[in-house]
């Protein structure tokens, strides 16, 4: 089995906590990654991206080919699109809705849902929203991450195990906010 | 052992610290900062009191390396590709002082400017210099390299050239790490003549370091790190690849045997006999390297005569410019490409951009309002957050060449008569290599305004200390700018008729004025407060 997937987002806005959640509950399973991240100047407010590749077999390339991703997992709606090129055929599209929008030409928000909905498997959440609804506000990723994982074939146990040993040295209270985040995220219905 | 997951950049610091190195020397540079950011991180580090603070520069820090090595112990220089060209200088004498501790000299190399000037290949360098290039393929040998890099370097008392480029040093994945070895005793140079290159003693060591020659080919030839895989018995084409190609190759045949025989190059020099041995048998090559034609230049030398074609970077089989990926590799073999759906028109370009409220932002707007009398055409920038000042809204900046260089390309557009002429330089690349251009305007007396933006740290690696940090006044003082034109003021709204009233003041003093506008990286600030609340 093997998992390639392009998480997306603007720099600050947590795409790398995605990466490494999913990237420990491989490695609970045995699983290898590769994971190559961007740093330096493409972080000051631009897109980032970042590599993800799970697999329980050797894995060669650093990236993933174009036209090979099964998944593009994004925290804003417009960064989805901009990985398009990488996603496989029958590769999933899963997005939060809110738009981050930090420059004078953002497009008309409709245009980049009809965009994503164009995409035959697609999932566009409101993560922000849901966070807010279980108080854990600033973690919309992982919202994200939860709409996500029935997709990458993991299972709530596993992210939840990875969760509480990533975020267990900042606490308790952390710990739950990100697991009721994760929660909304799994429970949401289309 | 213990497996770690790690970055390419990291798992060669781990490596390093295991392999009993006592000094990393180090200006932060994209892609190799997470080198010595992690070391200071490491409590190992702390605990074999391994020198892990930044130098002023990449020519420092090659210089303090140099010393550590006469001393006898273990020790590694970190930077970005274009930090070579400042360092060039020691690099390429240390060839003949040679080493007594090992040298690693490890350079990151960003093809495709991810987030740099150009994209210069490192590995010229080496060649140039004529000492060992290691050029790992992945994490593991990342770390692994680091033990054999100071063996190989104390072994013929020569510095290792270690190249990475961006996707590895990047990119995170499994290491396993082996037995720590002891630091080494300090040990001074048996040999008293070593590290001194008088021409008389430098002659007759180049002639020793040309007879090493052999030897490193030697060592290409047995490298555990250069592979020759003859799985593939279609001798219609060779391959070979360097460093990360590699792994783009065996992706592109998902881990199905490849049909044609493979040399994989991690070390150089070019192992010639293999490739020739390669080349005789096959009807012609193809070569995959991450960065410029060097494997393929020296592979056309040994061809001469030849007619078999080679094909790669040169004769555009692989775009000549720009990093490999699978899909420019599985063009190259006549393979079917791949590619998901184009990006909608509608997505509009994100490009960085300085944070909202960063103090540089304030500095640029007072300066476009002070200068709007005299148009574009008046400031020279430097290498930076603030290079992002060339960007809409502030259009603040026309030039950015390399580090330092906005304070004597102001001084020579000044020599030449441009009036205002201004340079723009963050405090932390000033202290890197505008200290010297300063001299030059003191000594000529130059009509300049140099502002040197104060944010406390070296911004857009990260947030890095720098060796200059609550010293600027002084250093510019002490260089012979007078005090009453060296002025501070605090980068806020609130501020602006001061600001500009500040740099209008300076730009007419017929002189070399300093201004300072100082105001904490709002990175770092947030940093700290986060910390302070956790503590």
């Amino acid at each position: 089995m093997k998992k390639d997937i392009i998480l997306a987002g603007v720099g600050g806005q947590g795409i790398l906590t995605i990466a490494t959640i999913l990237g420990d509950a491989a490695l609970k399973r045995g699983w290898q990654l590769k994971q190559a991240e961007v740093h330096g100047m493409s972080q000051r407010g631009g897109d980032v991206q970042s590599h993800l590749r799970l697999s329980d077999e050797p894995i060669w390339s650093d990236l993933i080919t174009l036209g090979k991703a099964d998944m593009i997992l994004s925290v804003e709606p417009m960064e989805a699109l901009r990985y398009l090129p990488y996603l496989a055929p029958d590769g999933w599209i899963i997005t939060n809705k809110t738009p981050f929008v930090n420059i004078p030409n953002y497009p008309e928000i409709e245009a980049v849902y009809r965009q994503i909905e164009s995409i035959p498997n697609h999932l566009l959440i409101d993560a922000d929203e849901l966070a807010k609804e279980v108080k854990a506000n600033r973690a919309m990723n992982i919202v994200t991450l939860g709409a996500a994982i029935k997709h990458l074939g993991f299972s709530a146990e596993e992210i939840e195990a990875s969760i509480r040993s990533i975020f267990e040295r900042k606490g308790e209270v952390i710990v739950e906010s990100n697991i009721r985040a994760l929660r909304a995220g799994i429970d949401f219905k289309k | 052992m213990e497996k770690l997951m790690l970055l390419g950049d990291e798992a060669l610091a781990q490596g390093a610290l295991d392999a009993g190195i006592s000094g990393f020397y180090a200006y932060p540079g994209t892609p190799s900062t997470e080198i010595v950011e992690y070391v200071q991180r490491s409590k190992q580090a702390a605990q074999m009191n391994v020198h892990r603070t930044w130098s002023s520069n990449e020519k420092t820090a090659v210089e303090s390396a140099i010393g550590m090595s006469f001393a006898g112990k273990r020790t590694m220089v970190t930077m970005k590709h274009v930090g070579l060209n400042v360092a060039a200088d020691p690099f390429m004498n240390s060839a003949l002082t040679g080493a007594n501790g090992g040298i690693i000299i490890t350079v990151a190399d960003d093809p495709s400017m991810h987030s740099s000037q150009n994209e210069q290949d490192s590995r010229f360098y080496g060649k140039f210099a004529m000492i060992p290039i290691l050029e790992p393929s992945n994490q593991q040998e990342c770390y692994d390299m680091a033990f054999y890099g100071f063996e190989l370097s104390e072994k013929y008392h020569v510095p290792v050239l270690l190249r990475l480029t961006t996707r590895l040093s990047h990119s995170r994945s499994g290491v396993t790490r082996r037995e720590v070895l002891p630091q080494k005793q300090m040990r001074k140079p048996d040999d008293i003549f070593q590290f001194m290159l008088l021409p008389a003693i430098a002659r007759k060591k180049y002639k020793h370091h040309i007879e090493l020659q052999k030897d490193f080919l030697a060592e290409s030839i047995v490298s555990p790190f250069n592979e020759f895989n003859f799985e593939g018995t279609d001798y219609s084409r060779g391959i070979i690849t360097t460093g990360l190609a590699y792994n783009y190759l065996r992706e592109v045949f998902a881990g199905k045997p490849i049909p044609h025989p493979i040399l994989k190059v991690c070390q150089y020099p070019v192992p010639e006999e293999i490739v020739s041995n390669l080349y005789d048998r096959c009807d012609s090559l193809l070569i995959l390297e991450e960065g410029m034609p060097l494997l393929e230049d020296s592979i056309r030398g040994f061809a001469l005569g030849t007619k078999k074609p080679i094909h790669g970077r040169l004769d555009g089989t692989i775009p000549r410019d720009g990093e490999l990926n699978p899909n420019k590799i599985a063009v190259a073999l006549g393979l079917p490409d791949t590619y998901g759906k184009d990006i909608p028109e509608i997505v509009s370009q994100r490009p960085p951009a300085l944070c909202v409220g960063c103090p540089h932002s304030d500095s640029f707007l007072a300066l476009n309002e002070a200068i709007a009398e005299y148009g574009r055409g008046h400031v020279f920038s430097d290498i930076g957050c603030y290079t992002l000042g060339f960007m809409p809204p502030y259009n603040a900046i026309n030039a950015c060449v390399d580090m330092g260089a906005s304070i004597t390309m102001a001084k020579g557009a000044a020599d030449a008569g441009l009036f205002p002429s201004i340079a723009v330089i963050g405090d932390s690349t000033f202290s890197h290599s505008g200290l010297t251009g300063l001299l030059d305007c003191v000594f000529d007396k130059t009509n300049v305004v140099i502002v040197i933006l104060d944010n406390a740290t070296t911004g857009m690696t990260g947030g890095q200390e720098y060796t200059g940090a609550g010293k600027l006044e002084a250093i510019c003082e002490g260089i012979g700018v007078e005090k009453e034109h060296i002025r501070v003021f605090v980068p806020l709204k609130k501020n602006f008729d001061e600001m500009v009233r500040i740099y209008k003041e300076e730009i007419a003093y017929n002189g070399i004025s300093v201004i300072i506008p100082r105001r904490e990286c709002l990175q770092t600030l947030k940093r700290k407060n986060k910390m302070e609340v956790q503590s």
